[in-house]
């Protein structure tokens, strides 16, 4: 077997990594998804990472099918489990990089519990979120982003709920990358990935990804009035308290980019049962046999 | 059969659980088979709680009937245990606590006043050092020898050196008093020698099974009666490299399970009714993606939170029903602590060689309580066995089918990292390759087709557990006037009950089924049909057990004896049933 066994993250001689997958993308014409899986591929190929050593972890949802359009190692779970099927397959083998996929009902509707922890353990993961503010393959109704007011199929007299604010929730719960792309954008889109998969720690790169079929209101062209990047805007990715002020703006101006990065031990850094090497490369049973059943005594 | 009985009680807080295992290991060191029962509930402090540590010469299944020593710290024990007493029996109690009105003490039994209190302040103001006083009284009066004590307390005290003092002092006056004051009971029974028992509950032989069989990864949330074999695996995580993570709830502890194993290691959760009505959609997962996973299901009293503390065998139906669809499950339900330890180690390798879940089912009674086994039950000498075929690596132009469809169902599994076998596993159904065939090929003739024989691979797994597996045993004689039949902890009363039907000459025996699914129908059938008076013995009010039986056996039993009242079933219940079904009693 030849297994990923540390994690591949140092610059060798150039590969020619193809991440495109057979399958076809099945997501409607226009659909802000592609430009997000065309982001990703850009950016593990400009890491130089071989497909055999991606594993993409997703849920269920239009966006959740990602995986399967991409040629590394995929699971595409339950709808909003994803991220603890990708903690528990980081955790067995750290020497895979994971990258969780999904949309904004399934990471911060039904999944949002898992994101938030996993972003507190700091786990080495990175969350692509592709936000569209609805759900879309269900055919239409409110999602936890959709906009106060937006009439959906669920909410017909329009939304009375305040959106969930995935950034600010990011902050909170100690995530160390916290980003913000458009998949209007998508080079842009790729370095933040990118910077993720370089970051060690639990990334979020949460993606603009418009739904052309269900949501008439957050368009393409809504965003692209409404974007700007935080780089250009003399933004200090070092403070936390700056980048909570930002991660409030959704008006006339809408940053993406970099919020916050800090870096701090990940959970594989602090894990005793790490410190040998990946899970899967260790060796199984009990030793010192003769000791183990002197405790029952 | 000759056994002697100690018990204890008072309220939470009062140090009973520890008094119970010292009681135990009084006799397992002297190498006495024991069963610990532990009496509690659902409160850190005050109410009512209990601790019955049984011993004989010969194995001791469960925690019998009757006590003969009842060492109570409140008159609310006396009121509630007094009765328990059998001839002979000894009521030991601080007078300066309270005192035992003669009515409640039943004819043949005796009220034994020992100051522990007074005792312990001679050492240390703590009260709670009352305690090694009235062990020491219960050990004089078990006729135990004062030197076990000694050596059970300076093992648990070894660190706390002060400590061990103020024991060993108030223990020898709580002793020498009552030697010189009572003296054994009839019932002591003579010390045996011979090497100490192992004494484990039901979760720690999970706990060590999982660990030799391989486990890496265990990821669980608390709930009772699965919460200890998270502590016994999280105090050994380093000693054996596991990584034991505490999940944020259910969904994520078997979601992470599922992850990991996906990823190449041996993976475990376990839970309790609550927690596993939640992981219940993952459990398909595993199915659906082909995923080996072990989950530990210890049973409580239900439904909804139902009775925390207390025992029960209520989520056959659950277990064998769990998750949407069908795909191929594997429950097994031990009968002992070593069966328990053997059973754990089957279901990695039955998880991995059909890369489908196992359910291992306990209960409280089990999981919790404390079994004395030998050594030579609990073999650690296995090297885990690699049980899945993996694919050789290739440049990914050979095609690899991660669910190629194969005669028995299983396929080749690559495991992710390797070079050229890239493969998405999908919770929708998937071609060969793993390609989802849920959105546009729905529907269209091919994928009809196709469909249907990626349902019949993961179905046909279900043929191969049953021929990798052995049908149950029939325990005792071959011919008896009834036969019981049971699953899971039932066994343990069940043997004593048999032992105490053999002494009256009744002839009893036990279909003990450890596997409730897939079932082994025709041997199952054949025992049935066999039996002069089958009974169904079951620890819930339907007899879910029985459901399975006449489902796939066509075989009804109409005679049942049910408990569901928390309690663990006692031998004398089940000696009171076969007198009444074999009409030496009316019902």
């Amino acid at each position: 077997m030849s297994l990923a066994s540390a994690p591949p993250k140092t610059a060798g001689p150039a590969l020619k990594v193809v991440y495109k997958s057979q399958t076809k993308p099945t997501w409607c014409p226009g659909c802000g998804d592609y430009g997000v899986v065309a982001s990703v591929e850009r950016a593990v190929a400009s890491l130089q990472i071989p497909p055999h050593e991606v594993m993409v972890v997703s849920g269920i949802g239009c966006s959740s099918n990602l995986p399967h359009f991409l040629s590394s190692y995929g699971f595409h779970g339950l709808h909003g489990r994803a991220m603890p099927v990708a903690e528990g397959a980081r955790l067995a083998n750290h020497g895979m990089h994971v990258i969780v996929t999904g949309g904004d009902g399934d990471g911060w509707g039904i999944g949002l519990g898992h994101a938030l922890h996993a972003m507190r353990r700091n786990l080495d993961l990175t969350y692509v979120v592709m936000d569209n503010e609805i759900y879309g393959l269900t055919t239409g109704q409110a999602s936890p982003t959709s906009t106060l007011g937006q009439k959906t199929k669920s909410t017909p007299l329009g939304v009375i709920e305040e959106p969930v604010n995935p950034i600010a929730l990011a902050l909170a719960a100690g995530a160390t990358y916290v980003a913000r792309g458009f998949s209007g954008d998508p080079k842009h889109l790729s370095d933040l990935i990118a910077g993720g998969l370089k970051h060690r720690g639990f990334a979020l790169v949460d993606v603009f990804s418009p739904c052309v079929t269900y949501n008439h209101l957050n368009t393409f062209d809504f965003f692209r009035q409404r974007v700007y990047k935080l780089e250009n805007a003399g933004h200090d990715t070092g403070d936390l308290v700056k980048a909570f002020a930002r991660a409030q703006e959704f008006g006339p101006k809408i940053p993406t980019g970099l919020f916050y990065r800090v870096d701090r031990p990940t959970y594989e850094d602090l894990e005793p049962a790490l410190k040998a090497g990946p899970l899967l490369h260790q060796r199984a049973g009990i030793r010192g046999k003769d000791k183990v059943l002197d405790e029952f005594i | 059969m000759k056994d002697i009985s100690l018990r204890a009680g008072g309220a939470a807080g009062d140090g009973i659980a520890s008094v119970g295992e010292v009681f135990c290991r009084l006799f397992s060191r002297n190498g006495f088979y024991v069963f610990g029962h532990n009496g509690y509930q659902s409160v850190i402090r005050g109410g009512h709680v209990w601790f019955q540590a049984r011993a004989g010469h010969d194995r001791v299944w469960s925690q019998g009937d009757g006590c003969d020593i009842l060492y109570a710290l409140d008159r609310a024990t006396v009121e509630v245990h007094a009765r328990a007493l059998r001839e002979g029996g000894v009521i030991v109690y601080d007078p300066e606590k309270f005192q035992v009105p003669s009515e409640l003490v039943p004819a043949g039994t005796k009220a034994f006043p020992v100051p522990t209190l007074e005792f312990a302040r001679k050492f240390s103001p703590q009260a709670i050092l009352q305690n090694a006083a009235g062990m020491g009284a219960c050990a004089a009066l078990a006729g135990v020898p004062l030197a076990t004590l000694d050596q059970v307390l300076t093992d648990q005290f070894r660190k706390k050196k002060d400590i061990l003092e103020q024991n060993l002092g108030a223990s020898k006056l709580g002793y020498e008093h009552a030697q010189r004051e009572m003296g054994a009971i009839g019932r002591a029974l003579p010390m045996k020698g011979g090497a100490s028992k192992l004494l484990l509950s039901g979760n720690q032989a999970i706990a060590l099974g999982a660990a030799s069989a391989g486990l890496k990864f265990l990821a669980q949330y608390p709930m009772t009666p699965a919460t200890s074999i998270m502590h016994w695996l999280a105090d050994h995580a380093v000693d054996f490299d596991i990584l034991v993570k505490q999940a944020e709830d259910e969904l994520a502890a078997i979601n992470m399970a599922i992850g990991a194993s996906y990823a190449g290691v041996r993976a475990m959760t376990a839970t309790s009714g609550g927690g596993f009505s939640l992981m219940v959609e993952a459990l398909g997962l595993a199915g659906m993606t082909e995923t080996p996973l072990v989950v530990v299901e210890a049973q409580r009293s239900g439904p909804s939170t139902g009775l925390p503390t207390k025992t029960e065998q209520g989520d056959l139906n659950m277990m064998l029903g769990a998750s949407q669809g069908e795909f191929p499950r594997v429950i097994l339900a031990p009968g002992s602590a070593s069966a328990a330890f053997r059973a754990t180690r089957r279901s990695f390798e039955l998880a991995e060689e059909f890369q489908t879940p196992v359910l291992l089912a306990t209960d409280l009674f089990l999981s919790e309580d404390l079994h004395s086994v030998d050594r030579e039950e609990l073999p650690l000498d296995y090297d885990p066995p690699s049980l899945f075929q993996v694919p050789e690596p290739t440049d990914g132009s050979n095609g690899y089918k991660r669910y190629l469809l194969t005669p028995s169902g299983v396929s080749p599994r690559a495991i992710p990292g390797q070079k050229g076998l890239n493969f998405v596993a999908g919770s929708d159904e998937h071609d060969e390759s793993g390609h989802l065939i849920s959105d546009v090929n729905a529907g269209i003739p091919m994928f009809i087709e196709l469909r249907k024989k990626m349902m019949e691979k993961r179905m046909r797994k279900l043929q191969g557990i049953v021929q990798a597996t052995a049908p149950p045993k029939l325990e005792g004689p071959a011919k008896a006037e009834v036969t019981l039949v049971g699953w899971g902890s039932t066994a343990l009363a069940v043997r004593d009950a048999m032992r105490l039907l053999e002494e009256r000459g009744i002839a009893v025996n036990y279909l003990n089924v450890e596997q409730p699914y897939p079932l082994h129908t025709e041997p199952i059938a054949r025992m049935l049909k066999e039996a002069k008076r089958p009974v169904l013995v079951e620890q819930n009010f339907s007899g879910q057990l029985g459901r399975l039986i006449r489902a796939e056996t066509g075989i009804d039993l109409p005679v049942k004896l049910l408990k569901y009242d928390g309690e663990p079933l006692y031998p004398w219940e089940i000696v009171g049933k076969v007198l009444e079904v074999s009409g030496r009693v009316a019902s």
